[in-house]
C-alpha cells in the first residue's frame, strides 16, 4: 500500500465509525431521510471543497471562496430581479465570472511570484466588496424556476430525498476525481505540489497549470454559489462567511496535506461528510452546544496535521535507511 | 537606528497616512478637527485612534511572527477565548485584576502552543495556526455558553470605553504597547535575533541563534496581544461575543504589516510601520463611513491595497523594475548557487 | 563525435565560469568529467542542457550546430540529465513519474493501464522488478536514480549526463546503477559521468577530461591514467614548485580537546582526534569525502550519534552549534551563501551575531559596542566596505568571508572550525585569509582548516588529517607534510568499499 493513501483509509474510517456510534445512540440517524439531508445541507460546502482540493494539492490556498459564493448569490438575485434573463443563461455568465475571476488569481499568483494566501486575501476583499456593492441587503429569489430546482429530487426508500443538489455535489465531486486523478492535468497539479522546482524540470507548465487551477476553483465556487442561492432562494452579500474556512478544514480532514502534493477528492468528500454528521450528532443530541462542532473540527484538523507530518517523517526515514 | 533613520523607514506609511487623511478631509472637510468634551478628547483622529486599537495591537504581534517568515492566523480567535476568559471571570465575581491576569495567561497558552506546532513539530505556520483559527471561536463559545457573556463591572469597561488624561484607554493600550515591545525588542537583542532567523534561518542557527525558543516566544507575544485586543474589544462592549470578537482581525492585522513594509518573506521589521499601517486601514474605514460612502466601499479598497502592496513587494517585479540599477548585483546572486527553497512540511 | 562542445565560455560577473573550454564525447563511451568545486562542471554541464546561455562557443550534437534554450529543449534535443537530488516527485508512482506529460489517453483521460504498460516498457532492460503503481518516494535513492534515468534516455536517447549520481548510493547500488550505465553504453548512448568518487570513475569511464578553475586541463583514455596523476591534474599542483611547510615554527601547546569515536551514522565514520592549543589542523580529502561532516559532527550542525568530544575539565555537551559555541568552538562553513552571512543584515550585525547570540537576547551588546567591534574588524581584516551599516549581500564573496572570520574572532575561540575559507574569494583576499590564519594561531587559538588547496595546507598546518569515503584515513604531521604526500594519501587504493552501516 502506499502510505500516500492511508490518510484516505484514516477519514473513512473515522467517518464510518462516527456513523456507528452515532447510530448506537439514536439508531433514527441510518435512515435515507438523514443521508439525503447530509447531502443537500452541504452540497454547496462539498462542491467548493472539491475546487479547494485541487488548489491545496498544487501546494495553493484559495481564501476568496467564501465571498465568491456570497457574490454568485447577489449576483444572480439581482440578474433575475433586474431583467428578464433566464436562471440558466444568469448560471452562465455566472460561471464564466467566476471562473475568470479565479484565473486572473492564478495568473497573479504566478506573474508576481507571490503566495497564494495574500493574493486570494485580495480576491476575498474584491469579491464580497462587490458583493456589497449590488446589493446590502438578502434580495429574495422567486423565479419559477428555482422552486423547480429546489422541488427535483428523488424519493428515496424510506422517505429520503436525494435533492437535485446534492447530486450536483456528487456530481462534482466525481467530476473533480476524474480532473484531478484522471487526466494530465491533475498529474500536473500533484507534480506542482511535489516541488514547483523539480515539476518545473520535468517540463510541468507550472504558469498555465496554476491558472487553471485557480479557474477551476473560481468555477466550482461559483457552481457552490448557484447551489447555494437555490438552497436559500435568496441572494445576500453577508452569506457564507468563512465557507472557505470550512471548506479547508473538509480538505485537510479528507485526507489531503496541506502543504500540498498529496491528498484524493474522494477524500474530500468524507470530510465534508463527517463535518456534516458532526451537526446531524449535535442536532440529534438536542442538548449538546453547536461550538462542539468547532472544537470537534480544531481537533481532526491537529489530528490529521500531525499524522501527516509523522508520515512524512517516516518516508523520510525510511528512504534514509 | 537613529532618528532620521527611522523616519526615512516609515516615510512610506507616514506619507500614504497623509494622503488618506487629505482625501477624507476632502470629503469631510471637518475630519480633522479634535475638541474637548468634558475632560476627553472627541473627533474623528481619536475615534480612529480608539477604533483601531484592536487591529494595532495584533499587528504588534503580528510583525514580530511575520518577521521569522511565519504567520498567525489565530488572533482572532485568541481574542475571543480572552475576552470570554475574562468575562467569566468577572461574572464569576473575581476581581478585575485577576479577570485580566486569566485573559493575559489565556492569551499566552494560546501564544504557547502555535510556537509549540511551529518550533518543535517544525509545522507549516499557516497550517499550525489554522488549528487554533477554526476551532478556537469554539472554545470561546464554550467559556461563554454560546451566550453573549454581558457584564456591568465599571473597571472593565473602563478598558474598552475609559479615557486617561483625554484619551482613551485603547488608544493608550496599543501606544503603550507598542512602545513596550518596540523597546523590549530593539533594546534587548530579540530584534536582531527575529530579524537574523527570518532572513536565513540555518545560518542563524550554526551562529548559535537559539530559534526554538526565539520562535515561542514570537508566538506568545503574538497571543499577549490578542489577549490585550481581546480584553479592550470585551471591555467596550461590555460583553464578550465568541462569535463576533476578533472575526477576521487576524487578515487586518496581516494588511497592516505588509502596508508596514514588513516582508511576508521574513526580516526586517518595524514595529511602528506596522502602527501606522493599522492607523491607515481604520482611517480608511471611518473615512468611507463618515464622507457619506457606503461602508461597502471599504473592502474594494482594502483588495486594491493589498494588489498594490503585492506589486512593490513582488519579487519578480521587484527585479524587473531594479533590473537596471541592480544589475550588477542580481548577476552576481545568479552566478551562485539559488537560495535554497524550504521543503514543504519540514 | 556525438557531442562537441568548442570553445565554450561563460562568465558571471567577476569572474569567468567557462573559458574556452572543449568537451567531446563519443557515442558508447563513457566519458568522466572531474574537477573540484569552482572547476567549472556544473557551468559546462548547464550550458550543455541549456539551464545557462553560454556566453561563446558552440555545441554540435551529431555534427549539427544546436542551442539548447532550456532542460526541456535539450531533452528534445536528445540531451538528456539525472542529477544527484531533484531528480523526480517522490508524491507521484513510478509510472506517473516515467510518463508525465505523455501519458497514454483514451477519451481524454489517462489510460492508467497504457500507462503502466508504456511504463514499464520503458524501464524494461534495467533489471528492476517493481511496482509502477506505487509512489517513488517508497524506493531507494539509486532505484529512483535507474527511473530517472530511464525517463531521460526515454526522452532524449542520445546523450546521457549523469551529474553525481552515486553520492548518495551505497556499494552495492553503486554496482547496480553501473550495469544500468553500462547496458546503456552498449545501446550507443554517450554518456557524461560527473563524480568525486575516485574509484566509481576509474572503474567505469573511457575517457576523463579534467576541469580546473574554468579551463580544459586533460582529456585522456582513463586506462593510461593513474590515480595520482589524476588528483594532480585535479588539484593542480604543478610538479616542480613544491610549497614550503613551516615546519617547526610552532611548538605545540597542551592538548586542548580530545575527540574519541565521534561519528553520525551515514555521514562521517566514528574517528578519534586531538587538537592541541595554537595549532593548526588541516584536513584534507576529495569533495564528499567526509570533510565538512567532520566539522559538523564536531560542532553539533549534525548532531553525533556514537563519541564524546572531552578536554581537560571533562566532556563537552557539542549537541546543538549553540552548545559548542558555549564550549568554545567557532565554525566558518563551506557555503557562505547559505550557511554563513545574514545576507539583509548589516556588516556590523553579522560581525556581533554570535556574540550576541551566546550572550543571550536580554543582554544586548550596546549599539557603541556593536560599532566599535564592527569598525575594528573592518579594519583589521582589511574588510573591503562602504561601512558597517552596508547588508552583507552587498559584499564580494572574499568580504563576506571576512566578516564571517570577525564574527567568530569577536568570540575568541578556543576552537575554530574554517570550511573552505579561500574559495571563490580573490588572490588579494585569499593571502589575508592565510595571514589570518596565523595571526589567530600565534594568539593560541587552534584551527581545524578544510581545503582543497593542497598548498595552502602545507603552508599552514601542523597536521593534516586525510579523509576518504567517510573515514579518516591518514594523519601527516611536521616534514612529512607534502602536497604529493597528501595526494598520495587521498589516492591510496581503496580497501574493499564496504556498503554503508
Amino acid at each position: 500500500m502506499n502510505l500516500r493513501r492511508l490518510p484516505l483509509y484514516v477519514t473513512i474510517a473515522i467517518f464510518v465509525l462516527a456513523f456507528l456510534l452515532c447510530w448506537l445512540q439514536f439508531p433514527r440517524i441510518l435512515s435515507t431521510r438523514v443521508v439525503g439531508n447530509l447531502l443537500t445541507d452541504n452540497a454547496y460546502l462539498g462542491i467548493a471543497a472539491v475546487g479547494m482540493t485541487l488548489v491545496i494539492l498544487s501546494g495553493g490556498i484559495d481564501l476568496s471562496v467564501g465571498s465568491v459564493i456570497a457574490f454568485s448569490g447577489v449576483f444572480i438575485a439581482v440578474l433575475l430581479r433586474d431583467t428578464g434573463m433566464h436562471p440558466l443563461a444568469a448560471f452562465a455568465l455566472l460561471l464564466m465570472v467566476t471562473t475568470a475571476f479565479g484565473a486572473a488569481q492564478g495568473a497573479l499568483i504566478h506573474g508576481l511570484a507571490m503566495p497564494a494566501f495574500i493574493v486570494t486575501l485580495a480576491g476575498m476583499f474584491l469579491a464580497r466588496g462587490i458583493a456589497y456593492l449590488l446589493t446590502l441587503d438578502s434580495i429574495p429569489i422567486d423565479h419559477p424556476f428555482f422552486e423547480t430546482l429546489q422541488r427535483a429530487y428523488w424519493l428515496m426508500p424510506g422517505k429520503g430525498r436525494f435533492t437535485l443538489l446534492g447530486a450536483v455535489m456528487l456530481l462534482a465531486v466525481a467530476g473533480g476525481m476524474l480532473l484531478a486523478h484522471r487526466t494530465r492535468f491533475g498529474t500536473n497539479v500533484f507534480a506542482l505540489g511535489g516541488g514547483e522546482a523539480t515539476a518545473r524540470m520535468m517540463g510541468v507548465p507550472i504558469g498555465q497549470t496554476t491558472v487553471l487551477i485557480y479557474a477551476f476553483s473560481g468555477f466550482m465556487a461559483g457552481l457552490a454559489g448557484i447551489v447555494f442561492a437555490v438552497y436559500t432562494a435568496a441572494g445576500y452579500p453577508l452569506a457564507t462567511v468563512g465557507v472557505e474556512l470550512n471548506a479547508i478544514a473538509a480538505v485537510v480532514i479528507g485526507g489531503t496535506l496541506l502543504s500540498g502534493g498529496s491528498g484524493t477528492v474522494l477524500g474530500t468528500l468524507f470530510g465534508v461528510l463527517t463535518m456534516g454528521l458532526i451537526q446531524t450528532y449535535i442536532v440529534f443530541d438536542g442538548t449538546l452546544s453547536s461550538w462542539w462542532t468547532k472544537i470537534v473540527i480544531g481537533l481532526l484538523l491537529f489530528l490529521f496535521i500531525v499524522l501527516q507530518k509523522g508520515l512524512l517523517t517516516i518516508g523520510a526515514a525510511r528512504r534514509a535507511a | 537606528m537613529n532618528g532620521t533613520g527611522l523616519l526615512r523607514r516609515v516615510a512610506p506609511q507616514l506619507l500614504t497616512l497623509a494622503a488618506v487623511l487629505a482625501l477624507v478631509t476632502v470629503f469631510f472637510p471637518s475630519f480633522l478637527s479634535v475638541g474637548l468634551s468634558g475632560d476627553r478628547l472627541v473627533g474623528s483622529p481619536i475615534d480612529v485612534l480608539k477604533r483601531g486599537a484592536p487591529v494595532a495591537l495584533l499587528a504588534i504581534g503580528m510583525t514580530l511572527v511575520i518577521a521569522t517568515r511565519g504567520i498567525d492566523l489565530s488572533v482572532g480567535a485568541i481574542m475571543a477565548i480572552c475576552g470570554a476568559s475574562a468575562a467569566f471571570a468577572v461574572d464569576q465575581g473575581w476581581s478585575l485584576g485577576v479577570a485580566v491576569l486569566l485573559a493575559l495567561g489565556a492569551g499566552l497558552l494560546c501564544g504557547l502552543w502555535n510556537g509549540f506546532l511551529v518550533a518543535v513539530l517544525g509545522i507549516q505556520p499557516i497550517v499550525a495556526t489554522l488549528i487554533l483559527m477554526v476551532a478556537g471561536r469554539g472554545i470561546a463559545q464554550l467559556i461563554t455558553e454560546g451566550q453573549i457573556l454581558t457584564f456591568s463591572d465599571a473597571g472593565f469597561a473602563f478598558l474598552g470605553s475609559g479615557a486617561v488624561l483625554g484619551l482613551p484607554v485603547p488608544a493608550w493600550a496599543w501606544i503603550l504597547a507598542g512602545i513596550v515591545v518596540g523597546l523590549v525588542v530593539r533594546r534587548t537583542a530579540l530584534g536582531l535575533l527575529i530579524e537574523s532567523v527570518g532572513v536565513n534561518l540555518r545560518a542563524s542557527r550554526l551562529a548559535g541563534v537559539n530559534s526554538t525558543v526565539l520562535l515561542l516566544t514570537v508566538y506568545m507575544i503574538s497571543g499577549l496581544c490578542a489577549a490585550l485586543a481581546g480584553l479592550i474589544v470585551t471591555g467596550d462592549i461590555r460583553g464578550a461575543d465568541a462569535n463576533n470578537a476578533g472575526l477576521w482581525l487576524e487578515l487586518d492585522a496581516i494588511l497592516a504589516v505588509a502596508i508596514g513594509g514588513t516582508s511576508l518573506l521574513g526580516g526586517r521589521f518595524s514595529i511602528l510601520a506596522s502602527l501606522i499601517g493599522a492607523m491607515i486601514i481604520q482611517s480608511i474605514n471611518t473615512g468611507i463611513l463618515l464622507a457619506g460612502f457606503p461602508p461597502e466601499f471599504n473592502l474594494v479598497i482594502k483588495a486594491i491595497l493589498v494588489l498594490l502592496i503585492l506589486m512593490l513587494q513582488s519579487p519578480r517585479l521587484g527585479d524587473v523594475a531594479a533590473g537596471l540599477l541592480a544589475r550588477r548585483r542580481r548577476a552576481d546572486e545568479t552566478g551562485a548557487a539559488p537560495r535554497p527553497v524550504q521543503e514543504a512540511g519540514r | 563525435m556525438l557531442l562537441h562542445a568548442r570553445g565554450l565560455t561563460k562568465r558571471f560577473p567577476g569572474t569567468v565560469a567557462l573559458d574556452n573550454v572543449e568537451f567531446g564525447l563519443a557515442a558508447g563511451e563513457v566519458h568522466a568529467l572531474l574537477g573540484e568545486n569552482g572547476a567549472g562542471k556544473s557551468t559546462l554541464i548547464k550550458c550543455l542542457t541549456g539551464a545557462y546561455r553560454r556566453d561563446g562557443g558552440e555545441i554540435l550534437l551529431d555534427g549539427r550546430a544546436v542551442d539548447p534554450q532550456s532542460t526541456a529543449h535539450a531533452q528534445e534535443l536528445g540531451i538528456g540529465t539525472v542529477y544527484q537530488e531533484v531528480n523526480l516527485l517522490p508524491n507521484l508512482t513510478v509510472a506517473e513519474n516515467l510518463t508525465l506529460g505523455r501519458q497514454p489517453r483514451r477519451l481524454g483521460l489517462v489510460s492508467r493501464r497504457a500507462m503502466r504498460s508504456l511504463a514499464r516498457e520503458m524501464l524494461d532492460g534495467y533489471g528492476l522488478s517493481i511496482d509502477v503503481d506505487r509512489d517513488l518516494g517508497a524506493y531507494s535513492v539509486a532505484v529512483q536514480q535507474i527511473i530517472a534515468i530511464a525517463r531521460a534516455v526515454h526522452l532524449s536517447g542520445k546523450v546521457l549526463i549523469l551529474d553525481e549520481p552515486t553520492a548518495s548510493l551505497d556499494a552495492r547500488e553503486v554496482a547496480l546503477l553501473f550495469d544500468v550505465v553500462r547496458g546503456l553504453r552498449e545501446r550507443g548512448l554517450g554518456i557524461v559521468f560527473v563524480s568525486h568518487f575516485l574509484d566509481q570513475v576509474f572503474a567505469i569511464s573511457d575517457r576523463i577530461t579534467v576541469l580546473r578553475n574554468g579551463r580544459h586541463v586533460a582529456t585522456t583514455e582513463a586506462a593510461s591514467l593513474d590515480r595520482v596523476r589524476l588528483i594532480n591534474l585535479m588539484l593542480g599542483r604543478e610538479l616542480a614548485e613544491e610549497t614550503s611547510h613551516n615546519h617547526g615554527r610552532r611548538e605545540a601547546g597542551a592538548e586542548l580537546l580530545r575527540a574519541e569515536g565521534l561519528g553520525r551514522r551515514g555521514r562521517i565514520t566514528p574517528f578519534d582526534l586531538t587538537i592541541r592549543s595554537g595549532e593548526v589542523i588541516g584536513m584534507a580529502g576529495l569533495l564528499g569525502s567526509g570533510r565538512t561532516e567532520t566539522a559538523e559532527v564536531l560542532f553539533g550542525a549534525t548532531a553525533p550519534d556514537s563519541g564524546t568530544v572531552r578536554d581537560a575539565k571533562g566532556p563537552l555537551d557539542l549537541s546543538t552549534p549553540a552548545r559548542a559555541i558555549a564550549a568554545g568552538f567557532g565554525f566558518a562553513p563551506e557555503d557562505r551563501k547559505t550557511d554563513g552571512i545574514i545576507g539583509d543584515l548589516t556588516v556590523r550585525e553579522n560581525i556581533a551575531l554570535a556574540l550576541q547570540a551566546h550572550r543571550g537576547w536580554a543582554r544586548p551588546i550596546p549599539r557603541a559596542e556593536q560599532r566599535r567591534m564592527a569598525d575594528e574588524y573592518i579594519r583589521r581584516l582589511d574588510i573591503r566596505t562602504p561601512g558597517a551599516e552596508k547588508p552583507v549581500g552587498l559584499l564580494s564573496g572574499g568580504n563576506q568571508q571576512k566578516v564571517i572570520l570577525a564574527r567568530w574572532l569577536a568570540m575568541n575561540p578556543r576552537f575554530l572550525i574554517l570550511d573552505e575559507p579561500t574559495r571563490g574569494i580573490d588572490v588579494g583576499a585569499h593571502a589575508e585569509v592565510l595571514r589570518l590564519i596565523n595571526e589567530m594561531v600565534s594568539s593560541g587559538m587552534s584551527l581545524l582548516v578544510i581545503s582543497s588547496e593542497l598548498e595552502e595546507l602545507v603552508a599552514v598546518s601542523d597536521r593534516v588529517i586525510v579523509v576518504r569515503d567517510r573515514r579518516h584515513v591518514a594523519e601527516l604531521a611536521g616534514q612529512a607534510i607534502t602536497t604529493e604526500a597528501i595526494v598520495n594519501a587521498i589516492a591510496a587504493p581503496e580497501a574493499k568499499q564496504e556498503a554503508r552501516a
